[in-house]
């Protein structure tokens, strides 16, 4: 296996579209290197990205964020106006994993790994975020629920590389959450994610994008969801719509972190939750 | 299975190993740099027992490649005392008895040291929030967390007579 | 008086100190060697390979390609361990759970081992090896495996303690049976009688330090070994056996031990790296991935219990009856007989019957696991008299008082108790503040009792005075949690000198005589007895010594405050003689000085404990806290307070793990789905809240301190007081551990 530290991104896809035999990106390296260990994964080349500057740091404000492709849990974390804006996506970021993991892991990573359960994604699909993405040759942006294409596999063509995840401009008003259901109190894997991102124009939900983890091959956007709060001011009924769409939406398996039937009901409890703390940031009152 | 050749500090010093490319940086610092402190409890990333120091970022050695160490500074359990002074870590995980097999314990203290110099006044919450990376079987977190209360109260004691 | 181990109620200067741990800074420092960390010039890495099949005949292996490797310098498969075991049925079953012979018996199971230049070279060669399995039927749950139409893993296996004597193979290898009266009678005077069914899941130690060892063998048949264990001198003797070397040429040597809890009392790859380096002429170190922990060491067994138990209106139980299925993994082990046992041990009953059935499955073979098959069956006898107690309209703690057994009380087990804690631990139950404290809603509270027995066993030690006058003991039994630091406390107690003059070291096997293994609580108990001896037997030897230096009748001399005095007028002008005069003159009075033990451990004191536990359960989720804890224990005598409190903590973190997530998940295909830290989910730091402790001190009148094993009782209780806790909390009986968030859901559902 060779390994490879380009410093700028469009070395990164030309040495990843150079390869004959497997080659991978690697980022934070927290699911990567457990794959490779288990012998499941026997990359020919791991194109470390790093040593890409441009990766490696958060920029923007109320306009828009720009989170680099290599920027750890941490230091999303660490954000303060990221956190003050987005506080649903930093917190999902930051429910990866330990402390340790957090020195190391990336939200594109999370996405990239394509795990159903992934705590990230959820939440940047409600966020409605998009990332950016370099091949050898072009550039192209695409939503993040485009990404990820069923377990373990994405849209992404061989030679190309993710350089960054953009939120989009942040309207007033506006909150999101996201919850996850554990057994323990940390470092598990989601059972059932669940996140809402809200704007209100007088009080009344204006615009929401809900999305669940862990409960289909892929994590989910439920329009029904969300047009169940639209308009309201998130009164009871409304959470019970929002509840049962969130479950009339799953698609999940049976397996040893939950069951069909648990998951589908945790999903509406969840949603409900997390709808009820994205109103409360968006400064909402029941 | 090509290899790299690696320039490093480790606990301060200069360090250089060789070592093959999908070789990790736990593996690495036991089998090459001879520090067994370093311990693999699961290789996975889910023990904590691994925990190092990267260019001051808490990290499981396990998770991170030796090749990826290179230009980087490193800190492990080995670099916790100053000389014949033990870190008021090592002093009160000792003294409150927080440790029995002790295999965990070079994890905790790693993970802990960071958790202190960044929240010098933890609550017991975070404390526990900051620890959960580290897996102990034996002593039920009890005197661990007492252990880092008393190092925490013992080093903002010392901080203010030092301003 | 010298040798003799009754409680004399004598008054300690040492023991109950908060000392300073000996072993402390090499552990703080990193500097401390288990069993991964030790390094041989030349060492070669081995690997296994493992059986991905539950159950498959193994019809050929194909060793050649991954022999021609460059850097592989042995191959070896079960035909390199041929069978030395000369007709004993345990022994082989020993070895072939070592690898396998002819067939797979679970996933994980080792198949064949290599031994290369480094750790790429040796995983490559593992994927050369060809293995042709046929795929043969499985079965991995215990109620299953006891069906007439399950696969029969072993037909060579026949039921023993049934009539008449089967003459068909069968999963199970025994029934067992205890107890006294007439249950049919007493259960005729029952006022209620409640008749439940419970499981419990497959749990693992869960110990943080995998499996590792480095063996050095020689084509002459002697050889030695590095091996993290709770007992180096079995470790030594079954290898020896299975590798048919003489004992003594083997010396094994104990690492520090990174947690064990029952799980390193048995052999797993040590008879493997040893063939590996007999065959490669070099030494081998082997260490176990965390997969290959869960899937192929010794986790303890999943159950199935039946408990029946009839009350009077006036609180008194009147019959109780418990059927315990034990699932004991792929070869015969008698771990029902110790949940039949100790099932109602805490409890005195006129009229009671306790069976099981060990049961055989596709599963690793069961180790021990802390107090091994207890919390099990109390888990079912707990929650059964809470349920009884409700029926009655009576206080759970007050019913418990009215039945607790006593000094005198015949156990349900045969022995009659002496002096013993039960009583003591739920009166400090019922005074405690925890008790009397507010719930919240959706917050429930649960208490349970626990038993133990506790060992002795067989010990040998060497206490020898250096010529400043300090002091070193040598002991065979593994310390896991600090035990050299109590026996440095005992042997300075006895000798009068401070504790920092005394350290205590693990010594091989080539150094002492045998050492049964740290088990069954034995650790400070029979260690500690045996020092007492060996102090007191270098105590005579010093006052010898300082008899033939003053030339004055040795019973002119007492022994005072680690001196040697002179009583009597007649040598009033004797200034005393102090333990650093008498090591600086020993070569004029006879040698060094030593003193010895070895002797049978008698008179290990039962012990019980009562836990209290707080809970809060989110009814939408079944998400459940542990919220508050409390565990009171009887100790006998706690020489280190600490080190008792630490594993009255320990054992009850493991029993929460035990009854809220941890779990043994096979799929269809009886593979195991869980073989990682990920999600076999032990307890982590902010599950768990601070875990309060009581020492209670009853003394076993069996030792000289009155000292009874503290280890284990502690993982008892706790699977029955969280049950109790959640029940009460949701209002449903919970059967099933681990009570996870989606079993407490179906329950509450159920109810609905």
């Amino acid at each position: 296996m060779r390994y490879e530290a380009p410093n700028n991104t469009k070395a990164a896809a030309t040495l990843l579209a150079a390869e004959k035999g497997k080659a991978l990106v690697l980022a934070g390296g927290t699911d990567l290197l457990v794959r490779m260990k288990a012998g499941m994964l026997e990359p020919d080349l791991l194109v470390d990205i790093k040593h890409i500057e441009k990766m490696r740091s958060i920029a923007g404000g109320n306009a828009g964020f720009t989170i680099g492709a290599a920027v750890p849990g941490v230091e999303i974390g660490e954000h303060k106006a990221l956190g003050k804006l987005w506080p649903g996506v930093v917190e999902a970021a930051q429910l990866i994993g330990s402390d340790q993991v957090q020195g190391r892991c990336t939200i594109v990573g999370n996405l990239c790994n394509a795990s159903p359960a992934a705590d990230t994604v959820p939440a940047l699909i409600a966020a409605g975020a998009k990332v950016v993405v370099v091949g050898k040759d072009k550039r192209r942006t695409v939503a993040v629920e485009k990404v990820v294409t069923g377990p373990g596999s994405t849209s992404l063509a061989k030679a190309e590389v993710i350089e960054s995840i953009k939120l989009p401009k942040r309207e007033r008003s506006s909150g999101d959450a996201y919850l996850r259901f554990i057994p323990r109190t940390e470092m598990d894997i989601a059972v059932v994610g669940a996140a809402v991102n809200l704007s209100l124009s007088r009080g009344v939900v204006k615009s929401a994008r809900v999305a669940l983890g862990a409960v289909a091959p892929t994590a989910l956007l439920v329009r029904e969801a969300a047009d169940a709060i639209i308009g309201t001011k998130l009164d009871d009924a409304a959470l019970e719509t929002l509840a049962t769409a969130c479950s009339a939406a799953c698609n999940p398996i049976d397996d040893k972190r939950g069951t069909i039937h648990y998951r589908t009901k945790v999903a509406g409890v969840l949603g409900r939750r997390a709808a009820l703390i994205a109103f409360d940031r968006a400064g909402g009152k029941r | 299975m090509s290899g790299a050749h690696v320039s490093t500090t480790v606990n301060g010093d200069a360090v250089q190993f060789a070592c093959p490319n999908d070789e990790s940086l736990l593996d690495s610092l036991r089998n090459r740099v001879g520090l067994t402190g370093v311990k693999e409890g699961c290789g996975t990333g889910d023990c904590g027992a691994c925990s190092i120091t990267l260019d001051d970022r808490l990290v499981c050695s396990c998770l991170v490649l030796g090749v990826e160490a290179n230009g980087k500074q490193i800190g492990t359990v080995e670099g916790l005392a100053d000389g014949d002074k033990l870190h008021p870590l090592q002093e009160n995980f000792i003294k409150h008895a927080a440790l029995q097999c002790g295999i965990c314990t070079p994890g905790f203290l790693v993970a802990a040291k960071v958790l202190l110099e960044r929240n010098p006044d933890p609550s017991e919450e975070e404390i526990r929030y900051a620890l959960a990376g580290n897996l102990c079987r034996c002593t039920g977190y009890d005197k661990i967390v007492r252990a880092v209360q008393a190092t925490a109260k013992d080093l903002r004691k010392k901080s203010k007579k030092k301003s | 008086m010298t040798d003799s181990t009754s409680f004399t109620n004598q008054k300690f200067k040492v023991i109950g100190q908060r000392v300073r741990r000996q072993d402390g800074m090499d552990k703080v420092t990193g500097r401390a060697k288990y069993g991964a960390d030790a390094v041989a010039p030349g060492q070669l890495v081995g690997v296994i390979l493992r059986s991905p099949h539950a159950h498959a005949k193994i019809k050929k292996i194909d060793t050649s390609k991954a022999e021609k490797l460059k850097g592989v310098k042995a191959v070896i498969t079960s035909k390199d361990l041929p069978d030395h075991t000369d007709g004993d049925r345990d022994l082989l079953s020993m070895l072939e759970n070592c690898m396998a012979r002819g067939r797979a018996l679970y996933d994980g199971h080792a198949v064949a081992a290599i031994a290369a230049v480094d750790a790429s070279t040796a995983r490559k060669a593992l994927k050369l090896i060809k293995v042709d399995y046929k795929v043969l039927p499985h079965v991995t749950d215990v109620d299953a495996a006891m069906q007439d139409d399950a696969p029969v893993i072993h037909d060579w296996v026949r039921t023993i303690g049934v009539e008449p004597a089967p003459t068909k193979g069968s999963n199970i290898p025994m029934r067992s049976e205890f107890g006294h009266g007439d249950v049919d009678a007493g259960f005729a005077k029952a006022d209620v009688i409640i008749e439940k069914s419970y499981k419990t899941e497959q749990t693992h130690q869960g110990y943080i330090e995998p499996h590792a060892c480095l063996a050095s063998m020689s084509p002459d048949g002697s050889g030695e070994l590095w091996v993290t264990t709770q007992g180096h001198f079995a470790y030594r003797n079954w290898c020896a056996q299975l590798l048919g070397l003489d004992m003594s040429k083997l010396k094994v040597t104990s690492s520090e031990i990174g947690g064990g809890f029952g799980g390193k009392t048995h052999i797993w790859m040590e008879p493997i790296a040893l063939a590996l380096s007999r065959k490669a002429n070099r030494p081998v170190k082997v260490v176990m991935s965390r997969e290959e922990v869960f899937r192929a060491s010794g986790p303890t067994s999943s159950t199935s219990i039946d408990v029946k138990i009839g009350a009077t209106k006036d609180g008194r139980i009147v019959a109780a009856t418990s059927e315990c299925r034990y699932q004991g993994g792929a070869f015969p082990g008698s771990w029902a007989v110790i949940g039949a046992m100790t099932s109602f041990a805490c409890y005195d009953l006129e009229n009671v019957k306790t069976v099981g059935y060990e049961v055989v499955c596709n599963r690793p073979k069961v180790a021990a696991y802390r107090a091994p098959s207890a919390p099990m069956a109390s888990f079912a006898t707990e929650s059964t008299v809470d349920l009884v107690a409700e029926a009655l309209g009576m206080d759970p703690v007050d019913f418990r008082i009215l039945n607790a057994a006593k000094e005198g009380t015949r156990a349900s087990y045969g022995p009659t108790y002496g002096p013993i804690g039960i009583g003591p631990t739920l009166e400090a139950v019922k005074k405690h503040p925890h008790m009397r404290a507010k719930l919240k809603k959706n917050q429930g509270r649960g208490m349970a009792c626990g038993f133990w027995f506790n060992f002795g066993g067989q010990t040998s030690c060497t206490i020898n005075v250096a010529a400043d006058g300090t002091v070193n003991l040598s002991v065979g039994t593994i310390d896991v949690g600090g035990s050299r630091s109590s026996l440095s406390m005992i042997c300075a107690e006895e000798l009068g000198i401070s504790y920092n003059q005394v350290r205590t070291h693990i010594g091989d096997t080539a150094a002492l005589a045998h050492n049964d293994m740290t088990d069954g609580s034995r650790g400070t108990f029979a260690s500690g007895m045996a020092a007492i001896i060996a102090a007191r037997r270098t105590k005579e030897v010093l006052k010898q010594r300082a008899a033939t230096a003053w030339e004055i009748p040795v019973e002119d001399i007492e022994w005072q405050d680690g001196h040697a005095v002179a009583i009597g007028k007649k040598h009033s002008k004797l200034e005393p003689l102090s333990l650093a005069d008498i090591a600086a003159n020993t070569e004029n009075t006879g040698g060094p000085v030593a003193g010895h033990n070895e002797f049978v451990a008698d008179g290990a004191g039962v012990s019980f404990a009562s836990h209290i536990c707080d809970v809060d359960v989110d009814p939408e989720t079944g998400a459940t806290r542990v919220i508050r804890y409390t565990v009171i224990q009887d100790a006998g005598k706690a020489i280190h307070p600490d080190y008792v409190e630490g594993q009255f903590q320990g054992g009850a973190a493991q029993g929460i793990g035990w009854a809220l997530n941890e779990e043994y998940i096979y799929g269809e295909d009886g593979r195991l789905q869980n073989p990682g830290f990920l999600d076999y989910r032990i307890p982590v730091c902010s599950d768990l809240p601070f875990i309060d402790t009581q020492i209670l001190e009853i003394p076993n009148p069996n030792h000289p301190y009155g000292v009874r094993g503290v280890g284990e009782t502690s993982i008892v209780p706790p699977l029955a007081a969280v049950g109790n806790a959640v029940s009460n909390a949701v209002g449903v009986r919970m059967t099933h551990v681990p009570m996870s968030p989606p079993r407490i859901l179906a329950a509450l559902e159920a109810e609905e």
